[in-house]
């Protein structure tokens, strides 16, 4: 059988997900303390509502959200706010955080189990706002927003991302897995909300037990759900990529996805929304990979938000003595830290160690053209990277800077290993600036 | 504290050296064919150009304080400059043609990637056209010489023939100029072919050092593609669009008519294979984009019939090349790809009323 894909660019990287594959999600002991940030999210960063000694609870709002495009911040303990600071978030953003001292004896707010399906799309659409539910995918979109149809426009597909074609993430596959009639039930309240005409899960061809896991027990259920099995290629994560691939619509660009009649939503979002709709659970905890060449022990961790990526290292065994990098995310776009205290955050996926994977090579561009016969997204990075390298901006927006979503795939076959996403993400910023 | 460096944290195969050294591994049989079956003075070709090449571009490291031998680049321009030497030329020529490839087409103008001619085949070109006749003196391999040493190439004697008044294919106007080996013949008696085409495939014949067996530099270009150094578009689509212009006006001055050219003989001899698959796919000096690599590729096959069946010059393939090395800065600029998302506008709708 031929199996679905994007048509253009993209590349193959090694998967490296068998170091964590096959390892069951635990849940990490509580740390001694936590640092919940308030940009835990894309958009204006939550309005800190504690001050310093104050006492939480475990699910209080201790962030506000501040605009259209926010979500609320919750405690994911019971504790007490050690301390208010800034701190510098995976993504570099530096926003107010709350250090809180985990207390040694904590509360269960979330046994009883509530009926969901009698409610309507607006109520559902609400109780998913006041659970500071954002996407989980890595870009951490307030999903109420994602999930709010304006007036006039319908959904024809909504379109599940269980893609996770970064290397070495394994956290989406083992929560379908483990826990598939949960992850089902969350997509059919995202369903109940944006009231599709079809329903697709993605899956890409290296987790066909989840496949075929996830298609019996929707039939089973009665779920309208087509689990559709996709050829491997990166990015096809990516939101346009894969309804390219699914449903072989292009969207435009600058448009969103609904323009197209896809909304598309990540797997663990949709764990989270059956929490939240089952529970009234807010997005506090997440599953998070850790994994690598040089931690001691991969694993699958279930960990409050706000954990310290020291405290995830530790908890797998600790670094080899080869570590070279820590990443947070998948290593194609993933944000390399350097403070090994930085906290978690709703969109962390996973966490890296690893040995030095690229060599320190460079040459001139030899104009080879495979950054062009790679660029997803149909660009030319050669041109943008070389009016970028000499201060011409305009002419590389004018090129489709804008367009570009850092994937890395030019990066990533460049045979000189010019820094081309560095260059890209440069040329955004100045770009934006001198506007 | 950990090493910081902009996503992504792996990378793919590809590496600039490395890739050069693949071309290198690529060449090597058909350069080892030419040593083999013209002896121990193509390999002194060889070596004095790649010598020369390196030397060159250490010396010229030296003005510029920039040291890229690591790269390999100048050793591979070296290599084809040898490949593309009679083996019995006077060793100062491959040595200017060196010189030249790597002082005047690609130093000059910034270095690798910033030439915009093949080196190796600007270098060739230069020799080609200032000592034309040292150039143009060829050997048969050692097996079929009989008593002549030196031979044309079965391209110039056919073109030879041809402007004498002579017409007709390959078999006629080469018997008793050019000898076939015993095998071709009886290949090309089984297959109902030229035999000519036989022993030009095989690299029975007279020719440059590294451009007479066909089939090692196929091999080669197999190779390559398979490491994907290369993509199919250019060599495929340069050698399909030759063959095919051969075969359906080739045969006008031959006396064929029209549908009825030669293509065996005319892919296979020459500098087609090496030109098609090492030179046309020279990353710096062709378009990046794959519509531009096609366009580039016709234009090559187009060029390289022109000039081989129609030019009153030999050097086919490399002029094409070069031509078509010209003008690739203005295909890249007007050869868009189509990006992602971007649709031709639809006419607008009349309004529903």
């Amino acid at each position: 059988m031929k199996l679905a894909t994007f048509r253009r660019g993209g590349v193959h990287p090694a998967d490296r997900k068998q170091l964590s594959k096959e390892k069951r999600i635990e849940r990490m002991p509580l740390p001694e303390e936590l640092i919940v940030s308030m940009s835990e999210h894309l958009g204006a960063p939550a309005v800190l509502t504690k001050k310093k000694g104050d006492t939480v609870t475990k699910g209080e709002v201790i962030g506000t959200a501040s605009g259209y495009i926010s979500a609320d911040v919750h405690s994911p303990v019971d504790g007490v706010v050690k301390e208010i600071r800034k701190v510098r978030a995976q993504s570099g953003a530096v926003a107010d955080a709350a250090v809180i001292a985990v207390d040694d004896v904590q509360s269960d707010p979330w046994g009883e189990e509530h009926d969901w399906k009698g409610m309507s799309g607006e109520d559902l659409l609400d109780l998913v706002r006041s659970m500071g539910i954002v996407g989980m995918g890595g870009a951490t979109f307030p999903t109420a927003v994602k999930l709010t149809i304006p007036m006039g426009k319908s959904v024809d597909a909504l379109i599940i991302n269980g893609v996770e074609c970064e290397p070495y993430l394994t956290s989406d596959y083992r929560l379908m897995i483990e826990h598939p009639d949960e992850v089902l039930e969350g997509v059919m309240v995202a369903a109940a909300i944006v009231n599709p005409k079809r329903i697709i899960i993605g899956i890409e061809a290296n987790k066909m037990d989840a496949v075929s896991l996830l298609s019996s027990k929707a039939l089973s259920s009665g779920y309208p759900i087509t689990v559709m099995p996709l050829k491997m290629k990166y990015p096809q994560g990516d939101e346009k990529q894969l309804i390219k691939a699914t449903i072989g619509r292009e969207v435009p660009s600058g448009k969103l996805p609904l323009d197209t009649g896809a909304v598309v939503c990540n797997l663990g979002t949709c764990f989270a929304l059956y929490e939240a709709a089952v529970y009234h659970k807010p997005l506090v905890e997440r599953v998070i990979t850790v994994s690598g060449e040089s931690i001691a022990e991969p694993k699958n961790i279930l960990a409050p938000i706000g954990t310290k990526f020291s405290d995830l290292i530790a908890y797998c065994g600790g670094e080899k003595d080869d570590a070279v990098s820590v990443v947070a995310g998948g290593p194609m776009m993933g944000f390399a830290i350097s403070d090994e205290d930085t906290p978690m955050v709703k969109g962390s996926g996973g966490l890296l160690v690893l040995p030095g994977l690229v060599d320190d090579f460079s040459a001139p561009c030899v104009l080879c053209g495979k950054c062009v016969q790679h660029c997803p997204m149909g660009l030319q990075p050669n041109r943008m990277f070389r009016n970028i390298k000499y201060g011409n901006y305009q002419a590389a927006i004018d090129l489709g800077l804008m367009d570009c979503k850092e994937c890395g795939c030019c990066a990533y076959t460049c045979p000189s290993h010019l820094p081309l996403v560095q260059g890209f993400k440069l040329g955004k910023k100045l770009g934006r600036k001198k506007k | 504290m950990k090493t910081v460096r902009t996503s992504p944290h792996i990378h793919g195969p590809l590496r600039t050296d490395k890739a050069m050294l693949f071309v290198i591994v690529a060449l090597l049989p058909s350069a080892l064919w030419g040593v083999f079956a013209f002896g121990p003075r193509a390999l002194l070709v060889l070596a004095v150009s790649v010598a020369a090449s390196v030397l060159t571009e250490y010396l010229l490291g030296l003005v510029s304080k920039e040291f890229t031998l690591k790269d390999l680049s100048a050793a591979v321009t070296g290599l084809l400059v040898g490949m593309n030497m009679p083996p019995a030329v006077p060793l100062y020529i491959p040595i200017i043609a060196s010189a030249f490839a790597i002082a005047v087409v690609k130093w000059t103008f910034g270095g690798l990637g910033c030439n915009w001619m093949n080196p190796a085949l600007a270098g060739r070109v230069f020799v080609f056209f200032s000592f034309t006749s040292q150039m143009s003196a060829f050997l048969l391999p050692r097996w079929m010489r009989l008593d002549a040493v030196s031979s044309a190439t079965p391209l110039s004697a056919m073109k030879t023939a041809v402007t004498g008044g002579a017409q007709g294919l390959s078999q006629d106007l080469l018997a008793g100029t050019i000898p076939n080996t015993d095998l071709a013949l009886a290949v090309a008696d089984r297959l109902g072919i030229s035999p000519y085409a036989v022993d030009a495939f095989l690299g029975n014949v007279g020719g440059c050092i590294g451009e007479v067996s066909a089939l090692l530099l196929l091999a080669g270009g197999i190779f390559l593609l398979a490491t994907k150094i290369i993509t199919w578009r250019i060599p495929v689509v340069y050698i399909g669009s030759f063959a095919l212009l051969s075969w359906v006006f080739g045969g006008i001055p031959y006396g064929q008519g029209l549908f009825g050219g030669e293509v065996l003989v005319p892919v296979f001899s020459g500098g087609l294979m090496l030109g098609a698959f090492f030179m046309a796919t020279d990353w710096v000096t062709t378009p990046t984009t794959p519509k531009g690599e096609i366009i580039f590729a016709l234009g090559c096959g187009f060029f390289t019939f022109l000039i081989r069946y129609f030019g009153s010059l030999p050097e086919g393939v490399s002029l094409a090349i070069i031509l078509m090395n010209i003008v690739t800065p203005t295909i890249d600029r007007f050869v868009k790809v189509k990006p992602f998302g971007y649709v031709k506008k639809p006419r607008k709708k009349e309004a529903k009323a």
